[in-house]
């Protein structure tokens, strides 16, 4: 009995949390398309987001190019010779339509969802959310809109140079290591690539944008004590946020290219 | 109550009200008038509910049941879109400050003024300095970060803010909390003078027996969810009720029996 109600505790308390997650989630739409809008703060929030998560993705990015090269460079020697050829073709494919949208989308969620929940946690438990409603602002509309808008935004501008500084390491390693030619490698990745290879990638990219900030915001907003429910917020922010990118990006990709 | 506050209409009315987290009763019917221009002080031990009660009052919590009226107009059945008028009239001093630490002094105190006027930042600037001076702080305090200021100086630029936007009813909330008591005792003349010189409504809520001797024109205690008595600030040290008598004299012994796990 003790065991079913300890199931039963469980679930209530995850079904809870997901009619929580839905209301935050619809009061902070609603809120998007309702003035005030705050451009300044939409701004801030870009630079934050996109500018300074600059250095983290773009090295993700070379790195994560430069490794599928020669991972597929050795992998298809073992097939047949000269399948190296298809070495351009699948750097700018797994970049563009998976690797570039998710590997930065966990990048960001490392660096800017935990920042986001560790700011908006402190200032719950600070009474600093509590001080803003008695001043006539709405935390959401302050807090919340801003992060949305810019997750969103920042994103795909994000993984479109994550993909090209990805595309770039690949060439570097096959040119330079492999002894492409770099003239027939630049020729197979444009000619092998799809619009719809890019579209999808920053398709992914806008939506694990939103769930970053969304997730840092929400886990924030409804941190609980002192410095530890501001750690804890922390920890979920980035741990939810990446459950949920790993299982958007499936969905998108069912959506896109399932048969 | 008091002759003052039921010869005038009552500036704050609160009727029944009770708030519960969970099954944890915290507020369990109260009835309290504050009259126009009136100070009052809610003492209690910690953990009584007093903060709930201001939240609620404010907004921030949603009361159970009861009613809880500002000049007559029912808070808790205000249009969302009416809630910024409603919210114009408060300001409020935190217990800790809750200083917006993402932002220089002066835009803390001028927050208010530019979010919820419009004012111009130059403008809300110079509104900013002259507050800051009342409290008795000069302009280049407000160019620091708040966490560059002493716990004195938080509160006071806490004070600084919620005067700002001259509201007619100021919440404080534990103002003398963690200062020595020289600087207590300058926070309690800051409070009496800006309430008194602006002609405020106050709620304060507070454990420090001085200051609430000092600001309030009335105390009331709040125990175990009800307000047991109420009274002139002056009458508070013979007021006849042992529970008063135990908190006012901070007698280990006495009804109020403190839950200590040994």
């Amino acid at each position: 009995m003790n065991f079913l109600s300890l199931i039963g505790s469980v679930v209530l308390a995850f079904l809870g949390h997901i009619g929580r997650l839905t209301i935050f989630t619809a009061t902070a739409l609603s809120h998007c398309v309702r003035p005030p809008i705050y451009p300044r703060l939409i701004g801030r929030q870009m630079i934050d987001i996109g500018y300074y998560s600059l250095p983290v993705v773009g090295l993700t990015a070379i790195f994560s190019g430069m490794v599928l090269a020669l991972q597929s460079y050795t992998g298809f020697a073992r097939f047949a010779a000269g399948s190296e050829n298809a070495v351009a073709n699948v750097v700018v494919v797994s970049l563009t339509r998976e690797l570039g949208p998710v590997l930065a989308g966990l990048m960001v969620a490392g660096r800017i969802g935990a920042s986001m929940a560790a700011e908006i946690g402190t200032m719950r438990v600070t009474e600093q959310l509590d001080a803003l409603t008695t001043l006539s602002t709405n935390p959401f509309k302050y807090l919340v809109v801003p992060r949305l808008i810019a997750g969103l935004l920042m994103l795909p501008l994000l993984v479109l140079i994550a993909d090209i500084i990805g595309v770039f390491g690949g060439f570097v390693v096959s040119v330079y290591k492999l002894g492409f030619n770099p003239a027939a490698y630049i020729t197979n990745s444009y000619d092998f690539m799809k619009p719809l290879d890019v579209i999808s990638g920053l398709v992914k990219a806008g939506v694990f944008g939103f769930i970053i900030a969304l997730m840092g915001c929400y886990s924030g907003y409804y941190s609980k004590g002192g410095a530890q429910g501001v750690g804890a917020a922390t920890t979920n922010a980035v741990v939810s946020s990446s459950i949920l990118i790993l299982t958007f990006n499936y969905i998108i990709t069912e959506l896109f290219f399932g048969t | 109550m008091s002759a003052t506050a039921q010869n005038q209409a009552s500036k704050i009315r609160l009727r029944d009200v009770h708030k519960s987290f969970g099954a944890k009763k915290v507020l369990a019917g109260i009835d309290l008038d504050i009259a126009k221009g009136e100070s009052v002080v809610v003492i209690g031990g910690s953990g009584t509910g007093k903060s709930v009660l201001i939240k609620c009052i404010i907004g921030i919590l949603l009361a159970d049941s009861g009613l809880i009226q500002v000049d007559g107009q029912d808070v808790a059945q205000v249009e969302a879109n009416a809630r910024d008028a409603v919210n114009r009239k408060f300001g409020m001093l935190f217990q800790g400050g809750a200083l917006f630490d993402s932002l220089p002094v002066w835009e803390n105190v001028a927050f208010g003024l530019m979010q919820r006027e419009r004012m111009s930042r130059a403008h809300a600037k110079e509104r900013a300095v002259e507050t800051l001076a009342k409290v008795g702080l000069n302009a280049d305090v407000g160019e620091l970060s708040p966490s560059e200021l002493s716990g004195g100086m938080q509160k006071r630029v806490g004070l600084a803010r919620a005067i700002a936007g001259e509201p007619e009813i100021v919440f404080f909330d534990e103002p003398t909390t963690g200062l020595d008591p020289i600087m207590a005792d300058v926070i309690n003349d800051l409070i009496i003078s800006v309430v008194k010189q602006q002609g405020i409504t106050a709620l304060s809520i507070t454990h420090d027996m001085h200051s609430a001797r000092k600001i309030g024109d009335r105390i009331t205690m709040l125990y175990e969810g009800k307000l047991i008595w109420d009274g002139a600030a002056k009458e508070v040290d013979r007021s006849g009720n042992p529970f008063v008598d135990q908190f006012v004299h901070g007698n280990a012994e006495g009804p109020i029996k403190m839950q200590v796990r040994r």
